[in-house]
């Protein structure tokens, strides 16, 4: 017996729906499983982690302040992703943007307001595009694999951010703990009123549809995607690849700076050591399991945000140890990735006869 | 500052690179092979349990060892079966990898917090491995020798071994490796194991010899240093050597001007050094062209083949 | 309460049927104690001693209490559902056991004003949050005295995470301990940017033995630095906790963070209806921090130093902050006969003489 794939024509669209729900169902029925045998109450654990923060509208406007950053990081990785171009430095990208955008606030000090916050936002948004900017340079310009310079950059990225906190940018005030200074009320983003979600979330829930709208309907959509199906095509089609790297690196660059400024603005209002808190690698993942579909993100972001939130529920109510909900999620992309097989391939078991040579 | 001193601190530079030469060592046949491996992390802090928990039970830090290898092994297996047998995204599903194992390894050491083992220092008598000079020699755990012979015994398998050839082959250009009739699926499986295997081995050296203990997430990132480290040395054996010890010096560097008050320049930029330098080095092979660079050409691509 | 917004409504709803879901057996009369952790209960330093606190509150009051914790909880955004979750779960008092949690510790009790919120080793405080912290220094004192006392070369080392006035006190402490035993003692210390990083923080112990240091204390969190002194013969103190299983040779005494009776103080007040929001720092005569016994490497002469210090902290009648001190440059930063107060150790920021430290 042998398994057989055969390359469908066009990506199954029942199979890129389904699959995604397939996988999140089961990893919820192995958890219960798997938490039953390690003596932990399978069911109460997985509802919790899957459903409590669905359940709750109390619990919304966490899930909606954790898949924010996870959506716009995501949306604009998985462009990249349909061009062939692996920026998994996204981490970075987002620790620069965010630093690009405590820089803008520090130079305006104490005055605040929307243009000064709207300045701040473009500094974090040009900051994350100009750290994308370096592996893209090296890649078309040296054809250094962006995998790795991206990697390598993040690492570099952490270093000068805890440089910035623990020695120019530190608090006077802070008493020599390595952060900044917290942000002046008047540069924080405004505020949903009586909660805690900024606007950040809204921008979350736009840009889906403005990437759908270039992914689906504009020339440079269509540009990305025939670059990312081959590179003869492209070159049939008259299209400069290199653009293309150029352009999906520096928009998944910008979008990670957007994300790390509105979370600075938005949320933290300060930084820290602990600030690079893994939204960056943890939205390669949401781009894979949303498919690179604009849409998909938005659902997939949500679905990580869930898990987490979840994730930290579950220590209080059945008392699980934090670590599993990584086990949770990783389980879950190691499905989706499974599964994306199912997707591409039609699958063909073929009784054979010793296969040749394999 | 005389020659004790001297000899003290290459003992130092020997523990800070260790680890990342034996992950990065197998890290660079798996790239050799064709595959990326984001995981190296996660299989790192499975290595790191297992060959704790062996220890614990068995008393015996050999098994120890093999339990280390046998634990990253398995966890390679994971990322295998997705990537050879259903295609998936290497670099998620490396990722991916980095999660699990990070978050089994702090499961399965529930358990172990607050126990300690043997450190699994050198076999050698007191006479050599305590001696003021001959320590420099004898005094290191049995995986520091081993980390060192399997250096040239790479080399050696990679340049002059059929096998060393095939895998090389499967990783320039598998589609021609397939169609010529290996088994390209085959090979990269033994690599990843053995990726996995030599990670684990390189976690286990900090729960069972710098620090005889388990702590969640012990590694502390060295796993990403081991990656830059391939990618540093150009996929060469020899220079993986020369470039682990001197990521191994910039990190003891750092601690020596520390520690001797020096402070001209910020811990964040020797921190920064070895991805910084990595980016450089990266940049030289690439620029070189696909003719002088050891990078294999398949690498982080999917085998398709055609039938 | 006459204005009850849809919010809080909604709130109290959610939060009844939860803790509901998590334990349907409770009775409405216990109060409940929330703690958020830094590390893993496990790590046995910093968060295992927390959680001793804890289980202590538990052994103290029995049924009238429940404790809830959530472990490795970030220092970022991410604390602020967390702490939001055990609010809305029904915790009267919650503990936020890192510096980290500060600001988020604030933001969340401003929408809980009904909820007590204890903050340690912050500064900032609000109507419902009170902050708390140990003297720690003062068991530095002791470890110093037997450092300076036992120390054959004469240069000591402190292993540091961050140049923040909780580490620079202690190393003053133990400097100027060491110093009132061999005043040519020097202490070399060696900031890692970490609080737990245990490779670096064993070849950092390394380094600083191959710069001639005949004994290292640690302000990291791991037991790595004692395993490396183990190893080499040398000797060390633990840190946060009794760590003499992981180095039983080299380990000569440790500072143990003894939170149960804060914790139980206060969760009292709460029963009581007596909470207000206060700043404590105790310290030795609290029993908070607290000697564990001395191994039999520490010399009989050491121990009776070490024992006097302590006394004289038990009864308050040593401090080690009393003038003349000097900073590292010579200049004299406290006269003799002046005692630091408490607000300047909280912000103190330089060294003293005798101190070798980078930048």
């Amino acid at each position: 017996m042998r398994i057989k794939l055969e390359k469908r024509h066009e990506p199954s669209l029942a199979m890129l729906v389904a699959t995604p729900i397939a996988s999140v169902i089961l990893t919820m029925l192995i958890g219960i499983v798997v938490f039953d045998l390690l003596g932990i109450n399978g069911f109460e654990a997985v509802v919790d982690i899957f459903l409590s923060p669905l359940l709750y509208s109390y619990k919304w406007q966490d899930v909606a302040l954790k898949a924010a950053p996870l959506i716009i990081i995501a949306l604009g990785l998985s462009m990249g992703n349909r061009a062939q171009v692996w920026n998994i430095g996204a981490e970075g990208q987002y620790v620069i943007g965010a630093l690009c955008c405590a820089g803008m606030g520090i130079a305006f000090g104490q005055t605040g307001g929307f243009l000064v916050v709207l300045l701040m936002i473009a500094a974090g948004i040009v900051g994350g595009g100009l750290w994308a900017a370096v592996p893209a340079w090296l890649r078309t310009k040296y054809n250094v694999n962006e995998i790795l310079s991206s990697l390598m950059l993040t690492y570099v990225s952490f270093q000068v951010l805890g440089y910035l906190v623990g020695g120019p940018w530190k608090d006077p005030n802070g008493r020599n703990f390595p952060a900044t200074a917290p942000l002046a009320d008047a540069q924080t983003l405004p505020v949903w009123p009586e909660s805690t979600v900024h606007l950040g979330v809204l921008v979350a829930l736009i840009l889906p549809f403005v990437f759908w709208v270039i992914m689906a309907r504009s020339e440079f959509g269509y540009q990305v995607r025939v670059v990312g199906s081959s590179a003869t095509a492209a070159r049939h089609g008259g299209f400069d690849s290199k653009r293309t790297i150029w352009a999906t690196m520096i928009i998944g660059g910008a979008m990670a700076g957007l994300a790390g400024g509105l979370e600075f603005a938005g949320v933290l209002h300060k930084i820290d050591l602990g600030f690079a808190s893994g939204y960056g690698f943890t939205a390669i993942i949401v781009a894979f399991l949303g498919r690179l579909n604009p849409f998909g993100c938005l659902i997939a972001g949500i679905v990580l945000a869930v898990t987490y939130v979840g994730g930290q529920m579950a220590q209080t109510s059945v008392h699980i140890p934090n670590s599993t909900a990584g086990i949770f999620q990783a389980m879950m992309l190691f499905f989706i990735l499974a599964s994306d097989i199912l997707v591409r391939y039609r699958i063909r078991l073929i009784p054979s006869a010793k296969a040749a040579g394999v | 500052m005389g020659i004790d001193f001297i000899i003290a601190a290459i003992i130092t530079v020997v523990g800070l690179t260790t680890p990342i030469l034996l992950a990065g060592l197998g890290e660079l046949v798996v790239e050799k092979s064709g595959v990326l491996n984001l995981g190296v992390e996660g299989m790192m802090l499975v290595g790191a349990i297992s060959g704790f928990a062996v220890t614990v039970y068995t008393f015996n830090p050999w098994f120890g060892v093999l339990g280390a290898a046998a634990g990253g092994a398995l966890a390679s297996l994971l990322f295998a079966v997705l990537v050879l047998q259903l295609n998936s995204n290497q670099v998620a599903t490396g990722l991916a990898l980095t999660i699990f194992g990070t978050g089994i390894s702090s499961l399965m050491g529930l358990s172990f917090t607050g126990r300690i083992v043997m450190p699994f220092a050198s076999v050698f008598p007191d006479a050599l491995a305590k001696h003021e000079y001959l320590r420099l020699i004898f005094g290191y755990s049995p995986i520091v020798y081993f980390a060192l012979i399997m250096v040239p015994l790479t080399t050696w398998f990679l340049k002059s071994t059929r096998a060393g050839l095939i895998l090389r082959a499967v990783g320039e250009n598998d589609l021609s490796a397939h169609s010529i009739g290996y088994s390209v699926i085959k090979v990269r499986y033994a690599a990843i194991a053995f990726g996995g295997a030599m990670a684990g081995i390189g976690g286990c050296y900090f729960s069972m010899v710098i620090t005889p203990m388990w702590a969640e997430k012990m590694t502390a990132g060295r796993g990403w240093i081991a990656l830059a480290l391939v990618v540093f040395a150009g996929w060469r054996t020899g220079r993986l050597l020369t470039g682990a010890y001197f990521f191994g010096i910039l990190m003891a560097l750092e601690l020596y001007a520390k520690a001797s008050g020096f402070s001209f320049l910020p811990s964040q930029f020797w921190a920064a050094m070895p991805y910084a330098m990595t980016v450089v080095a990266l940049s030289f092979i690439s620029s070189r062209g696909t003719a002088g660079a050891n990078a294999p050409a398949c690498l982080g691509k999917p085998f398709l083949p055609s039938t | 309460m006459t204005m009850i917004s849809r919010r809080t409504l909604f709130k109290g709803a959610g939060a009844a049927t939860l803790a509901t879901l998590a334990s349907p057996a409770l009775a409405e009369d216990k109060v409940k104690v929330g703690f958020i952790f830094l590390g893993p209960i496990g790590d046995y330093g910093w968060t295992w001693a927390h959680n001793k606190g804890r289980e202590a509150v538990e052994a103290e009051l029995g049924d009238k209490v429940e404790t809830i914790y959530v472990e490795n909880v970030a220092e970022d955004a991410s604390a602020i559902p967390v702490l939001r979750d055990l609010a809305q779960q029904g915790c009267k008092l919650i503990f936020t056991t890192s510096f980290g949690y500060m600001d988020q510790t604030l933001e969340v009790a401003a929408e809980f004003p009904d909820v007590k919120f204890e903050h340690c080793t912050g500064y900032k405080r609000s109507d419902n949050v009170a902050t708390y912290n140990s003297r720690f220094h003062e068991g530095r004192a002791v470890l110093g005295t037997i450092a300076g006392k036992m120390t054959k070369s004469g240069v000591v080392g402190y292993l540091g995470s961050f140049k923040i006035p909780e580490v620079v006190l202690g190393v003053n402490s133990f400097a100027l301990s060491a110093q009132k035993q061999n005043p040519a003692v020097v202490v070399k210390v060696l900031m890692i940017d970490s609080w737990f990083d245990p490779p670096k923080e064993a070849a950092a112990t390394e380094t600083l033995i191959n710069l001639g240091c005949d004994l290292v204390t640690t302000h990291t969190d791991s037991p790595a630095p004692l395993q490396v002194l183990e190893q080499k013969g040398l000797f060390g103190f633990g840190q946060g906790a009794d760590m003499s299983a992981f180095a039983p040779n080299a380990h000569l005494t440790a500072i143990e963070d003894i939170w149960g009776p804060y914790y139980i103080e206060r969760t009292k007040a709460i029963l009581e209806g007596t909470w207000t929001s206060t700043d404590t720092w105790d310290g030795m005569i609290d029993g908070e921090v607290v000697i564990s016994p001395y191994s039999a490497a520490v010399t009989a002469d050491a121990a009776a130093a070490a024992d006097s210090v302590k006394a004289g902290y038990m009864d308050g009648s040593f401090n080690i902050f009393t003038g003349p001190i000097y900073d590292q440059d010579g200049v004299e930063r406290v006269k003799a006969g002046e005692v630091m107060g408490l607000g300047d150790l909280a912000t103190m920021d330089w060294f003293v003489k005798g101190v070798e430290s980078a930048a």
